[in-house]
C-alpha cells in the first residue's frame, strides 16, 4: 500500500488549517469536474488534500508544469497527489489540454481545475479561460462542481517558498452543466457567478 | 530526551535562586498531589453531570429548551472536557508536556486570530518569523524557566523586529495598523497565554515567605503542587465565564457596552466576580493562599478574564466575526475560549511570583 499520497494529504491539511463545506450537495464517487479560482500554487494540493479519502482517490487535480515539474521534489509531490500537469506555456494545436484531461480521466476519474490560467494576484477573481466550455461540451455527463478557495493565497502567495499556516475554507457549490445551445461566453460567465456566489454563502 | 530538557530547567532554577534564602529552596513540584486530585475529581464529576445534563437537554421538546442555548452549552462542556484533558495529559506526563500542550494552544489561537485580521503581501515573511520564531521560542523560555527572557523577548525584540521587517518588506499601505495587528496576536495569543506553564516554574511559598508544604509535621512535609495551582487558575477562569453569564441572564439590565458586548451587563460583571471570589476562597485548600488572599487573588481574576472577554469581542465586532469558531467552519473556536485565560494569566503569574515565590 502506498502511504504517500495519504501522508502528504494530511500534512497539506494541517498546514492550511482546511476545512471542505459541501453547500447544498453532497461528496460522491461519480465523475465530476470541481473548478475552482486560483489563488496560490498550493491550491490544486490542498482542495484535493481536503476531499474525503475515497473521493481524493478518484481525483486528479490539472497543475502548471512550470511549477509542479520544476524540481525533482515537486515532481514527486506532484506524482504523490496524482497532478496532471498542463503545460502553460506552449499550447500543442494537435493535443489540446483538454484533450488530455478527457483522455486520462478516461470513465473513472474526476477533475480539479483553475478556469482563470494563472493565479490570481487581485482581489477580484478574473475571467474563465475556454477549458471548461469545451471540457463540458465534449463530456456532457460530467457533473461541475464550483469550489471557491478563501484565505490560501494568505498561506502560500506568488513568489514566496515559507508557507505561514493560516486557516482556509473551501466551499463546494451545487453541481451545474453546460446549458442546451448556451454559448460559450454565457456559460463561462455563470460558471464564474457559481464560484463568486459561494463567497458569502 | 525530555528528562534530560527537565533536568537542565531544575539545574538552571537552581542557579537563579541561590542559597542565600533563610528556607532550603524546594524544587517545584509540577505533578499533582492528593489534594490537587480531589480538586480535578470534583470537576470530572461536574463535568460528567453537565454532559449528562447536556445530553437530556438535547432530547426535550424545542418548547421546554432553546435548541440553541443548549447547543451553545454542549459546545462550552466539550471545550472544557477538551481543556481538562490537556491538563491532566499534561501533568501525567510531565512537564515538557504540559508546556508543549500549551504552546500548540497559543499557536493554534494566533493561527486563528492572524486568520480573522487582515493582512497585506509584504507581511508574508513577518508572518512566518511570528508563527515559526517567537511563539516557539517563547515557550523554550518558559520550559527552561528563563524568567528574564520569556518576559521581555515579545514585548521587547518582537514588537521592535516586526515593524522592522515589515519596513524592509516595502509595502508602506495601513503600516503601523498592520504592525499592531502582529503585535496585539503575539502579546494576547503567545506571550500572555504562556505566563499559564509558567507557574509551574515558580518555588511556591505562602505569603509569609515559608514554603507551601503540605502536613504539619516535618516528616510529612510535601512541597505543594504547582500543578494543581495552575489547574485551581483555569478552573476559576473558566467558573468566572460561566458566572458572569449566569448573573447576566438573571439579573442583567445595564449592558456595559452594548456595540462591543450586549450580553455583558454590570450585574453579570459583578455578580460573577462575587461567585468567583467567593469560590476561590473555598478553594483556597487546594493553593498556598490563605483564605482573605484567595478572595482578592480570584476577584482579580475574575476582572482580568472580564476585561479579556471584552478585549476580544471588540476585536471580534470590528472584524464583523461573531465567533472565532465560525470565521472558518468547522474548526472549534479556541480563541473564544481562552481569551479570558489570555488576560487572566500574566496577573495571575505575577502575583503569585511576587508574594508567593
Amino acid at each position: 500500500m502506498n502511504l504517500t499520497a495519504p501522508v502528504l494529504a494530511f500534512l497539506a491539511k494541517l498546514l492550511s488549517g482546511a476545512t471542505l463545506r459541501w453547500h447544498e450537495c453532497q461528496p460522491d464517487t461519480c465523475q465530476r469536474v470541481y473548478f475552482a479560482n486560483h489563488t496560490s500554487h498550493l491550491d490544486a494540493l490542498v482542495l484535493w488534500a481536503s476531499l474525503p479519502g475515497p473521493i481524493r482517490d478518484l481525483t486528479r487535480p490539472v497543475a502548471a508544469k512550470d511549477y509542479w515539474g520544476r524540481d525533482p521534489v515537486r515532481r514527486y509531490i506532484a506524482a504523490a497527489f496524482g497532478a496532471l500537469l498542463i503545460d502553460r506555456e506552449e499550447i500543442k494545436v494537435h493535443q489540446s489540454p483538454v484533450d488530455l484531461m478527457i483522455g486520462e480521466i478516461g470513465q473513472k476519474y474526476s477533475l480539479i481545475i483553475f478556469p482563470e490560467g494563472g493565479r490570481n494576484t487581485q482581489e477580484e477573481m478574473q475571467e474563465f479561460k475556454s477549458g471548461l466550455y469545451y471540457l463540458s461540451k465534449k463530456r456532457p455527463d460530467l457533473e461541475l462542481m464550483p469550489v471557491y478557495i478563501d484565505n490560501l493565497n494568505r498561506v502560500l502567495p506568488r513568489g514566496e517558498f515559507l508557507p505561514v499556516p493560516l486557516l482556509t475554507c473551501m466551499t463546494v457549490g451545487p453541481p451545474i452543466w453546460l446549458e442546451p445551445g448556451e454559448n460559450k461566453t454565457a456559460f463561462l460567465k455563470r460558471a464564474r457567478q457559481a464560484v463568486l456566489r459561494l463567497k458569502d454563502v | 530526551m525530555l528528562e534530560t530538557v527537565t533536568n537542565i530547567a531544575a539545574a538552571l532554577l537552581a542557579q537563579s535562586t541561590p542559597g542565600g534564602t533563610s528556607h532550603v529552596a524546594i524544587a517545584p513540584q509540577r505533578y499533582l498531589d492528593a489534594r490537587t486530585n480531589i480538586l480535578l475529581g470534583s470537576v470530572l464529576g461536574a463535568l460528567i453531570v453537565a454532559y449528562f445534563v447536556g445530553r437530556a437537554l438535547r432530547r426535550q421538546p424545542e418548547s421546554t429548551a432553546n435548541p440553541a442555548a443548549v447547543g451553545t452549552f454542549n459546545q462550552r462542556v466539550r471545550a472544557w472536557w477538551l481543556m481538562c484533558a490537556i491538563l491532566v495529559a499534561g501533568f501525567l506526563l510531565g512537564y515538557v508536556t504540559t508546556v508543549v500542550l500549551f504552546g500548540l494552544v497559543s499557536f493554534w489561537a494566533l493561527r486563528e486570530f492572524i486568520t480573522m485580521t487582515p493582512t497585506r503581501r509584504g507581511d508574508h515573511r513577518t508572518l512566518f518569523w511570528t508563527f515559526f520564531a517567537f511563539t516557539p521560542l517563547q515557550y523554550v523560555f518558559v520550559g527552561l524557566g528563563w524568567y528574564e527572557w520569556y518576559t521581555i523577548m515579545i514585548p521587547v525584540y518582537a514588537s521592535l523586529l516586526v515593524p522592522a521587517r515589515i519596513a524592509i518588506s516595502g509595502d508602506p499601505k495601513r503600516f503601523l495598523e498592520r504592525v499592531a495587528k502582529i503585535q496585539a496576536g503575539l502579546l494576547i495569543c503567545v506571550y500572555a497565554l504562556s505566563h499559564a506553564p509558567a507557574l509551574l516554574n515558580l518555588n511556591l511559598t505562602t505569603s509569609d515567605g515559608k514554603p507551601w508544604l503540605l502536613g504539619t509535621t516535618a516528616s510529612a512535609a510535601l512541597p505543594g503542587s504547582n500543578a494543581g495551582l495552575l489547574f485551581y487558575f483555569v478552573l476559576l477562569v473558566q467558573l468566572n465565564d460561566v458566572f458572569q453569564y449566569a448573573w447576566g441572564q438573571l439579573l442583567g439590565k445595564n449592558v456595559i457596552a452594548p456595540q462591543i458586548n450586549a450580553s455583558r451587563t454590570w450585574e453579570g460583571f459583578i455578580g460573577g466576580v462575587l461567585s468567583t471570589m467567593l469560590v476561590g476562597t473555598l478553594l483556597s485548600w487546594a493553593t498556598p493562599f490563605k483564605a482573605w488572599e484567595a478572595a482578592c487573588i480570584a476577584g482579580v481574576v475574575a476582572a482580568m478574564g472580564f476585561a479579556g472577554s471584552m478585549t476580544m469581542s471588540g476585536i471580534k465586532r470590528d472584524r464583523g466575526v461573531k465567533d472565532y469558531g465560525t470565521l472558518v467552519s468547522g474548526h472549534a473556536g479556541v480563541l473564544d475560549r481562552i481569551d479570558s485565560i489570555c488576560f487572566a494569566a500574566p496577573v495571575f503569574f505575577h502575583i503569585t511570583r511576587y508574594f508567593f515565590a
